[in-house]
């Protein structure tokens, strides 16, 4: 554990000594919960529908494959037609690219990411890397499978997948978004012991708490 | 380049030179006549530069070898210093103080192959890994492959062809007569 994240006494500026526990003070305790459907199906469809049409992408490059991201910003490819666009926070986004390799020291901060997005969100992996290891399949920090960490909701194969990949991607997962099954965030939730034991497996110096938005 | 080992012969002993290029050396010496080389070749042969440092494992030989490379920016030459050092309970004297650089390159020397430098600055902190519990994974004798399939889930399906048998079967196919 950090020394930062350590239980200890404070002196506030006038004086007043008193007593910081980062981990309950700073973060929240409580884990995610299941989203509910709308009342009604045909609203939850409407719902849907919105969800699909504003993609809003992390701006969080992973490997290799952030490189492919940037035409998709450039007139020659142009995701903003499709209305998809990127963001510098993770609270303005509702889609994370995993867009590679993942060491395990970046799968510690993709992972606060994902949990600092709000509800509905998604995750794509792009790239073999993400899918079985890639040509990383003997390295002793990237791991393997993402969907053993964060809840997948498309997979883009290639290596790396040209930009016109993942512009058939976007469009396939607002498909997935419309049908109701891109439902990651509340498999996470359902899941969240079991993928807390797998994330903790592999990071061997948890310092951080559990669930941290 | 021959003039200079010449030269620096006379002040040190000095071991096996390997001649790379015209402008490329190599030369081995003892541990303990590193630093009065390097201090020579920094102020009076204008080896200013310190390009990298770094080490490669013989553990056939239980050694480890630290190559440290320096240029000669004016007159555009580089003469690389060979050091060998004993595997076990590796450690070698710092230079941080002659070029504040070899610092970084130290913490990553620990990391990876798990030698000391003792007196280096932040020698002791994680350097790129975070938690790391094994062999440092440099040394030969750490088996990456099995690491990790022991530490990460694995898709299972994934199967692994012979390149150049692969093309032959596309490109040649047996026809069946």
């Amino acid at each position: 554990m950090k020394d930062e994240l350590k239980k200890r006494i404070v002196k506030a500026p006038n004086g007043v000594e008193f007593e910081v526990e980062p981990l309950r003070d700073y973060y929240c305790e409580a884990p995610p919960t299941v989203m509910p459907q709308a009342y009604s199906k045909i609203v939850e469809k409407l719902f849907n529908w919105a969800r699909s049409e504003s993609i809003w992408i992390l701006g969080f490059g992973t490997g290799c494959g952030a490189i492919e991201m940037r035409p998709l910003m450039t007139p020659r490819f142009d995701a903003y037609r499709y209305g998809v666009q990127w963001r510098p926070t993770p609270r303005q986004a509702n889609l994370f690219i995993i867009s590679g390799y993942l060491s395990v020291k970046t799968l510690k901060r993709a992972i606060r990411s994902y949990e600092q997005m709000q509800n509905p969100k998604y995750v794509i992996g792009l790239g073999s890397c993400t899918i079985n290891g890639g040509m990383y399949w003997d390295s002793y920090n990237t791991i393997k499978r993402l969907d053993q960490y964060l809840p997948v909701d498309l997979y883009i194969a290639g290596c790396m997948p040209r930009p016109e990949a993942l512009l058939q991607g976007f469009e396939d997962l607002k498909k997935l978004i419309r049908a109701g099954k891109a439902e990651g965030a509340n498999q996470y939730a359902e899941n969240f012991e079991w993928y807390k034991a797998n994330q903790k497996q592999v990071i061997k110096d948890w310092d951080m708490p559990d669930y941290n938005w | 380049m021959h003039e200079l080992t010449t030269r620096l012969n006379k002040l040190f002993p000095l071991g096996e030179l390997t001649e790379q290029r015209a402008d490329l050396a190599f030369v081995s010496v003892a541990r303990e006549s590193l630093r009065p080389l390097l201090q020579q070749l920094r102020d009076q042969e204008g080896f200013t530069h310190l390009v990298l440092l770094t080490a490669v494992d013989w553990i056939e030989e239980n050694q480890f070898q630290l190559t440290y490379l320096l240029s000669n920016r004016s007159e555009a030459c580089d003469i690389g210093i060979r050091v060998m050092i004993d595997r076990d309970e590796a450690n070698m004297e710092s230079i941080h103080d002659l070029w504040p650089t070899a610092a970084t390159y130290q913490r990553e020397l620990k990391e990876m192959f798990g030698i000391d430098f003792p007196g280096s600055p932040r020698i002791d902190e994680e350097f790129i890994l975070e938690g790391w519990v094994d062999l440092p994974p440099y040394r030969r004798d750490f088996d990456t492959l099995k690491f990790s399939e022991d530490t990460y889930a694995q898709r299972p399906g994934r199967e692994t062809l012979d390149p150049a048998q692969h093309m032959k079967d596309q490109l040649y196919p047996v026809v069946e007569e």
